[in-house]
């Protein structure tokens, strides 16, 4: 195990990275803090965050409310709300540093190589403009096709996305459609320009479990066959634990543990991810055996402790008070933020 | 700075629910009770005088023996939040009996039930305890308030021991019971929505949904605290969620709907093992699985036909099951047992 | 979507110092006052406006009725400090003294439509059915006349007087209160806290009257608010028109009214200064109105 100081953490990343595979990765988040300037004090939202997604992987960051996971997606995806401060860090997507970027460089990058869809598809598309119609906004601003080809391209994609009779429901409102439908074409938006990575925010909240299985597995097979990386912000480990390739977990603004998905669910290092394994439910579970993580969240205003899971935790030991908090790498596809892991 | 407050005190007394025994023993000599026969609710669509009926809940059988947790599963629309509520006494059901402890609940209507004295003994716990708390009542007063109306109780201490016990029951600290719900974190809410369903000591308890807005590890704590109550109070719960792996974690038998009809009742064991009715084999292939990581499962496509005058000799899953035959659109399945405690409602099961 | 709220949720805790009623009060005035001075100011303001309307009469230097033939028309001096008018009365007397009329009349007729329409807009809103239809009708009907065309032929029909001024911008208020009550109340009709009151012994009038109504007072109160400036400037506006308040009563509309004709030959102290007090009068009202909002319900602060 090597103990990386917090601000190397993009070679211990980098480490990871090479030992996975020998491409370079789609996306970087290295070191991003960020705070939101509110009423009663500045809230800390995201400290330190680090994580790293290959091309055509699909990487899940779990956490619970409260963690920063869809703050983090929407920083990457440079929507965060105005009230934000970007304090340190940096993201590095396919070779361009986007938080860098201006706002219009930003514009031409998403939807067309950073695409991302979103909860509650429903509210998520424009309830009076018929769903092909929106398709093609897409596409009229991003790819270079010809007038009368939209309509075509639009009905392709929503062929792509599995949808039965496109022709007619090019035609649909969002209102006509199932919650699996719209979210179906949410995913159709989003790939119309085949974007190197897509951001999905809980795509899947929401639906009932055997839409969300479709859904699922619709994401899973468009990301295999078209190489494409995928963000899974999700809060359901056993969602997470199907469908991706490595998770990152998260706890109060702060990514404690990244590593292969088989790996974190069989051996975890930190003691948040142990305990909320424990907490899900599964088919092997039961009541006895369900455990529950003891206190709250910390508030994320104010003076906060250098380990953020510090007083939840009972491992902690006096160590863990020492700043700053520091990467450690248990093994090649593995980092870990705890100063005494499992 | 203020400390947020800390929910450890009650983690641990709700550890104590591992040396009770599992669930009660049921006994099936005595009758059940609540016996639910031939239910129906049906509400009119469209115009008038086409007479289109949607139907909600559709001749539902079941019973809940004294002492049972029994989950009611399905997906959106499937009928189980109506049956919920027309078993909780909320809606009058459109024909059919409910049967409480020997009483016939179904003899009233919904308004007269509220002042008989059987209203006390099935309560509800509601889903998303946001929107279940009265904003402008405090804790204390949300769970007073049964007290005072089923029971007439106005004495103020009375009510104040009854209330404080209530809280400390379902491990609330008693410093909150003096604040308004949005001063309260999810976990505590909830506790307080359960609070208020048991003070009036209710003998069934219809839970529609009581986790799903919580997190997982909050969500943990409440489960444990609802299976502790189930013994120590010896409550029966019908148990309504979406959700099967938590359904699993507290029922013993679950019944699963579709589209207003009840189609497979079994043992939570032998419903996740063995299912026979081909939505619930596809229901159970959809819950995520990490150790199932790439395998190609069972999938459900499509959406369920329409709820709105359903054509009584076909299945209502037809069309979108994957296996079908003739008997399929000649015939409606009906329930049948399979199997000990098992019954299907399939013509290939 | 705004990315800040599943950290705002959970960390979002308002300060919990007071746990009474009045003490929540106290502090959460202490805070929109600091954030707001406007609202401050506004307050300030109408405590001003009804302690005039208390104590008019005895703090008006001169009596508001006094004619003097020898200072008609005279400019504001030290001696009438906001001049006199054609019948040689002083102006600020009757200004002063016409802030309990003007107030006076606001208020009721205020008071009046809330009480009336809220309790028919809550139950329409609640029960449904028939009785939304049929009340439905009825405000429809009310809303279908301009409005204040209606209050003059109310006015007309009842006799001209400050109670019937008083009934007549009462009805012509009904509707938009009634709406206001109807939809907060269909908002709030199937929330759990509503079936959870339904089974904890609650018949249906009860569960309205004290589950849901309570909970709709406060964006109730900011309309009322809100309207107030409204109301004032009804009654004022029917005095001027000649119906309601005769004179020699004093009362800022019919002051306005009086003071008018003067606007060709420069005597701008005789309409100037009354519609000066209706100015400030209605505009502390829609201060008071955003600031009441943040005042009585602290989760809805922005």
């Amino acid at each position: 195990m090597i103990a990386v100081p917090s601000g190397r953490v993009d070679t211990a990343l980098a480490d990871v990275v090479t030992a996975h595979s020998d491409s370079r990765p789609q996306l970087v988040v290295e070191s991003l803090s960020l705070d939101f300037k509110a009423r009663h004090g500045t809230v800390s939202a995201l400290e330190d965050v680090s994580l790293t997604v290959q091309r055509g992987e699909i990487v899940g960051v779990v956490g619970e409310s409260g963690s920063g996971k869809s703050v983090m997606a929407y920083t990457v995806m440079g929507l965060v709300d105005p009230a934000a401060r970007i304090r340190a860090g940096r993201i590095t997507f396919g070779g361009t540093d986007l938080l860098k970027s201006s706002e219009a460089e930003m514009a031409e990058i998403r939807g067309r190589e950073l695409a991302m869809i979103f909860q509650s598809p429903r509210t998520a598309l424009n309830p009076i403009r018929k769903v092909g119609l929106q398709i093609e906004d897409v596409l009229r601003r991003h790819a270079a096709i010809r007038s009368q080809d939209l309509r075509r391209h639009a009905i392709q994609a929503l062929e792509r996305v599995r949808i039965p009779d496109p022709e007619r429901r090019f035609d649909a409102y969002p209102f006509e459609l199932s919650g699996g439908m719209c979210q179906r074409v949410m995913i159709a938006m989003a790939l119309a320009c085949s974007p190197a990575m897509l951001i999905a925010d809980e795509p899947t909240t929401g639906l009932d479990v055997t839409t969300q299985a479709v859904i699922m597995d619709l994401i899973r097979d468009l990301s295999r066959s078209a190489r494409m990386s995928t963000l899974l912000i999700t809060h359901d480990l056993g969602l997470a634990g199907e469908y991706c390739d490595r998770i990152a977990v998260m706890h109060a603004g702060h990514v404690v543990e990244f590593a292969a998905t088989e790996t974190l669910l069989r051996e975890p290092a930190h003691p948040y991810t142990q305990q909320l394994l424990a907490a899900t439910p599964t088919p092997r579970s039961s009541v006895s055996t369900l455990t529950s993580i003891p206190g709250q969240l910390p508030d994320l205003r104010g003076n906060l402790p250098v380990c953020r899971f510090r007083h939840r935790c009972e491992r902690a030991l006096p160590l863990c008070d020492e700043p700053p908090l520091p990467w450690t790498r248990i093994s090649a596809d593995h980092v870990v933020r705890c100063r005494n892991p499992l | 700075m203020k400390k947020p407050i800390e929910a450890a005190p009650s983690a641990q007394r709700v550890n104590e629910s591992d040396k009770l025994p599992v669930a009660a023993v049921v006994d099936p000599k005595k009758p059940p009770l609540l016996s639910v026969n031939k239910l129906f609710k049906l509400y009119p669509v469209g115009p008038r005088r086409k007479g289109a009926m949607l139907h909600a809940v559709d001749d539902v059988q079941l019973d809940i023996a004294s002492g049972e947790c029994v989950g009611l599963v399905g997906e959106s629309g499937c009928g189980k939040s109506t049956l919920a509520r027309l078993l909780a006494r909320l809606i009058d059901p459109s024909s059919g009996q409910i049967v409480f402890d020997g009483h016939d609940l179904t003899a009233m209507t919904a308004e007269r039930f509220v002042r008989s004295p059987e209203r006390a003994r099935i309560q509800v716990v509601f889903q998303d305890p946001t929107e279940s708390l009265n904003p402008a009542f405090r804790v204390f007063d949300a769970i007073a308030d049964p007290l005072r109306r089923l029971f007439g109780i106005k004495d103020a201490p009375e009510l104040d021991r009854r209330v404080h016990e209530a809280a400390d029951v379902v491990g609330l600290p008693a410093e909150l019971v003096v604040r308004y719900p949005h001063q309260l974190s999810g976990g505590q809410r909830a506790r307080v929505g359960i609070a208020r369903a048991i003070v009036v000591e209710p003998s069934l308890l219809i839970l529609d949904e009581p986790t799903s807005a919580l997190d997982v590890s909050v969500q943990a704590v409440i489960l444990r605290l609802l299976a502790d109550l189930r013994d120590r109070l010896s409550m029966s719960y019908l148990f309504v969620s979406h959700d099967l792996n938590v359904v699993r974690l507290l029922c013993e038998r679950i019944v699963v709907m579709y589209l207003g009809r009840v189609i497979e009742v079994a043992t939570a064991e032998e419903l996740f093992t063995a299912p026979r009715h081909p939505y619930t084999q596809a229901l159970i292939a959809a819950i995520p699985d990490p150790a199932r990581r790439g395998e190609q499962r069972l999938r459900l496509e499509g959406s369920p036909t329409s709820p709105i005058d359903p054509d009584p000799d076909r299945c209502r899953f037809y069309g979108r099951c994957p296996q079908g035959s003739d008997r399929c659109v000649s015939a409606s399945p009906a329930l049948r047992t399979v199997g000990r405690g098992h019954l299907v409602a399939c013509h290939f099961a | 979507m705004s990315a800040i709220d599943p950290i705002a949720r959970s960390a979002f805790k308002p300060p919990v110092r007071a746990s009474s009623a009045l003490g929540t009060l106290a502090q959460n005035a202490r805070y929109v006052f600091a954030e707001n001075k406007l609202t401050l100011v506004a307050v300030v303001i109408l405590v001003l406006l009804v302690v005039l309307a208390i104590l008019g009469p005895w703090l008006a230097p001169y009596d508001p009725l006094a004619t003097d033939g020898t200072a008609r028309l005279a400019p504001p001096t030290l001696k009438h400090w906001f001049g006199t008018d054609a019948l040689g009365r002083d102006m600020m007397s009757r200004v002063v003294v016409a802030t309990r009329l003007d107030l006076g009349m606001a208020v009721s007729a205020v008071a009046l439509s809330f009480t009336v329409g809220l309790a028919l807009g809550a139950s329409g809103g609640y029960f449904g059915g028939w009785l939304e239809r049929g009340l439905g009708r009825v405000m429809d009907t009310i809303m279908a006349f301009p409005l204040f065309v209606l209050a003059m032929g109310i006015v007309a029909a009842l006799g001209n007087n400050v109670l019937n001024i008083v009934i007549a911008t009462m009805i012509i208020n009904l509707p938009f209160y009634y709406r206001f009550a109807r939809g907060e109340v269909n908002i709030r009709r199937d929330m759990g806290y509503v079936e959870a009151a339904r089974m904890g012994g609650n018949s249906p009038m009860r569960a309205l009257m004290h589950h849901i109504v309570p909970n709709i007072l406060p964006p109730m109160m900011v309309q009322a608010s809100l309207n107030m400036g409204w109301a004032i400037l009804n009654a004022a506006g029917l005095s001027y028109i000649g119906l309601g308040v005769r004179a020699p009563t004093p009362e800022w509309g019919i002051m306005v009214s009086e003071g008018a004709s003067n606007i060709i030959s420069g005597e701008w102290w005789t309409f100037m200064f009354p519609g000066a007090a209706l100015v400030l009068a209605v505009f502390s009202f829609n201060l008071l109105g955003d600031g009441l909002r943040d005042l009585l319900d602290p989760r809805r602060r922005t």
